[in-house]
């Protein structure tokens, strides 16, 4: 195992044992799945609902153990239990419903409940706390009662509860979908912003294509599989794969593919509006 | 609609009653609560009432406040005074046929309606002028001392921190599933006392679904952020105690001790 990779996963199979005495068959969720994950990579991962996109999710911080095969998370191996909280603390989660993750009824009590875990100094929390609301762009609100925030503010407390933390990694385990537009968007550029300024390794759990398009790295999970694993413009021109898994693809890449399959030939990498546009225009004037 | 209700009211200010340590508050408050039960004397009440009025004027929070607060116990109060002046042996002052009031009686209602209006409005002075985070600290510092005896301190700080945020949280929710249901034709108002007891069913039923699943993702979100119990955990605010903290708490040992005082030489 390479020191670059931040999460490791070998051969992880994992399927919830069934708490009855009468051992029913219990449905296997996993199914043999290697994925590493280089420290500083924006990943994101797509699968339709029940492909294990979100159990893999929790494969990361030790929250789920695999039932077969290893999870090596900053270096560490899941399994141990002595360094659970050292794995917590490199790998912080964040979680689909901003309001089921926020503990105190105060913004800033909010972000520092993560260091009042670790034992952290009240001055260096004090710091840390700042830091990390300005970082999300929510300083301003930090006496404010979380109630009163829209999701999307919500969303980047909940995010700055885990930069204070100082992880390596954060995994957004569908970060955005209870958000309006407005809130998709405030959260999708801390995300970005994260990973470029701060250098933060990021893994986005999501059904969200022109989410996914935005990452450098995007992979595709189906029935507890890894389907696709490539960057995102060679992920999405495999347009009839990522149809069987049950999901869409970008508007553009689903453009491009019915006009390639009516009898043009464009480039089935392009994803972005600005490339598409470019494109259709040279054919045009060719003609 | 269920949005009125506000819980745990808090009014934030800049008296000095305000910024008075949490705890010291408390210890007040129980301090102005033990006086009220040690006056015996008009006099010794007077002084206990003085010290209460004193603290009012100090949090500057305006008296319509103060008095929406006795609204909802004043049918309680005025019923229980009343049973009181029945009640009592003593000088007969006046009598129909088998009621009879007695000058014990009308003492002992009137002490009885002014020790509980004074508990009422001295209470609310506690939690008007203490945010809920600083009264839980609070708590949590006062009770300390019980983890020698394994009390789970921070458990129940813990617990009420939790309550206190996801009340909005669940009043919002309430009120989602109440237009839900009566979207569906569910009849809360009309109806006798027992159909309509039956109609909250409806509604507590997927309220309770959905506070375990909200309790159990917070569990899981409390996890990944290291959260351990109380052992080894720091804290944000350190309260910081200032001379003004001692000098209140003498204060109001002063006037305690009056009033234990004005008992001795009054009777």
């Amino acid at each position: 195992m390479s020191e670059k990779n931040i999460i490791s996963a070998q051969g992880v199979r994992f399927s919830y044992s069934s708490a009855e005495e009468d051992k029913k068959p219990v449905k296997e969720i996993l199914k043999g799945i290697d994925i590493d994950i280089k420290s500083g990579e924006f990943v994101a991962v797509l699968g339709r609902n029940g492909s294990g996109k979100s159990t893999f999710a929790r494969h990361t911080n030790a929250i789920l153990i695999p039932s077969q095969g290893v999870v090596y998370s900053n270096g560490t191996d899941t399994k141990d239990e002595e360094h659970i909280f050292d794995i917590r603390k490199s790998i912080g989660m964040v979680f689909q419903n901003p309001d089921n993750q926020i503990v105190a009824a105060v913004v800033e009590e909010d972000v520092a409940f993560g260091l009042e875990n670790m034992g952290v100094p009240p001055e260096e929390i004090r710091k840390r706390v700042d830091e990390a609301l300005k970082a999300v762009d929510m300083y301003d609100y930090r006496e404010h009662s979380p109630g009163m925030l829209s999701g999307g503010q919500k969303q980047r407390i909940a995010i700055a509860g885990i930069i204070a933390m100082r992880p390596r990694c954060i995994v957004l385990d569908e970060p955005t979908a209870m958000l309006d537009p407005a809130g998709r968007r405030e959260v999708m550029s801390i995300i970005g912003r994260l990973n470029k300024e701060h250098g933060i390794t990021i893994v986005l759990i999501t059904h969200y294509m022109d989410e996914a398009v935005k990452a450098d790295r995007v992979i595709v999970m189906d029935e507890g599989k890894v389907v696709l694993d490539d960057v995102p413009k060679k992920v999405f021109s495999n347009v009839s794969v990522i149809k069987k898994a049950g999901l869409d693809v970008p508007q553009v890449t689903e453009l491009i593919h019915e006009l390639n399959r009516s009898g043009l030939s464009l480039d089935p990498c392009i994803i972005t509006e600005q490339e598409c546009y470019e494109a259709l225009k040279k054919i045009l004037k060719e003609d | 609609m269920l949005k009125d209700i506000t819980i745990g009211q808090y009014f934030p200010g800049d008296s000095i009653i305000h910024r008075l340590d949490a705890s010291f508050k408390i210890i007040i408050t129980l301090i102005f609560i033990v006086m009220l039960f040690a006056a015996d004397t008009f006099a010794g009440m007077l002084i206990g009432v003085t010290f209460m009025i004193m603290s009012y004027l100090l949090t500057k929070i305006k008296p319509k406040i103060m008095t929406k607060s006795l609204k909802p116990v004043l049918p309680i109060l005025v019923f229980t005074a009343v049973i009181n002046v029945f009640f009592y042996d003593g000088d007969v002052i006046f009598r129909l046929g088998f009621i009879k009031i007695t000058d014990d009686g009308i003492k002992n209602a009137a002490f009885m309606l002014i020790r509980v209006v004074a508990l009422i409005i001295g209470s609310s002075i506690l939690t008007y002028t203490t945010s809920p985070i600083a009264l839980t600290n609070a708590i949590e510092r006062l009770m300390s001392p019980l983890k020698k005896l394994k009390f789970p301190v921070h458990e129940l700080a813990m617990m009420m921190t939790i309550a206190l945020r996801f009340i909005p949280t669940l009043i919002e929710e309430t009120d989602k599933i109440i237009s839900a249901q009566k979207a569906r034709g569910a009849d809360f108002e009309t109806g006798s006392l027992v159909e309509r007891a039956r109609a909250i069913i409806p509604i507590l039923i997927p309220l309770f679904v959905s506070a375990f699943r909200r309790a159990e993702e917070l569990a899981l979100a409390m996890e990944c952020r290291c959260y351990n119990g109380g052992e080894g955990r720091t804290k944000l605010r350190q309260s910081v105690v200032k001379p003004h903290d001692y000098v209140a708490l003498i204060i109001s040992f002063v006037f305690l001790a009056t009033v234990i005082a004005t008992n001795v030489i009054l009777k």
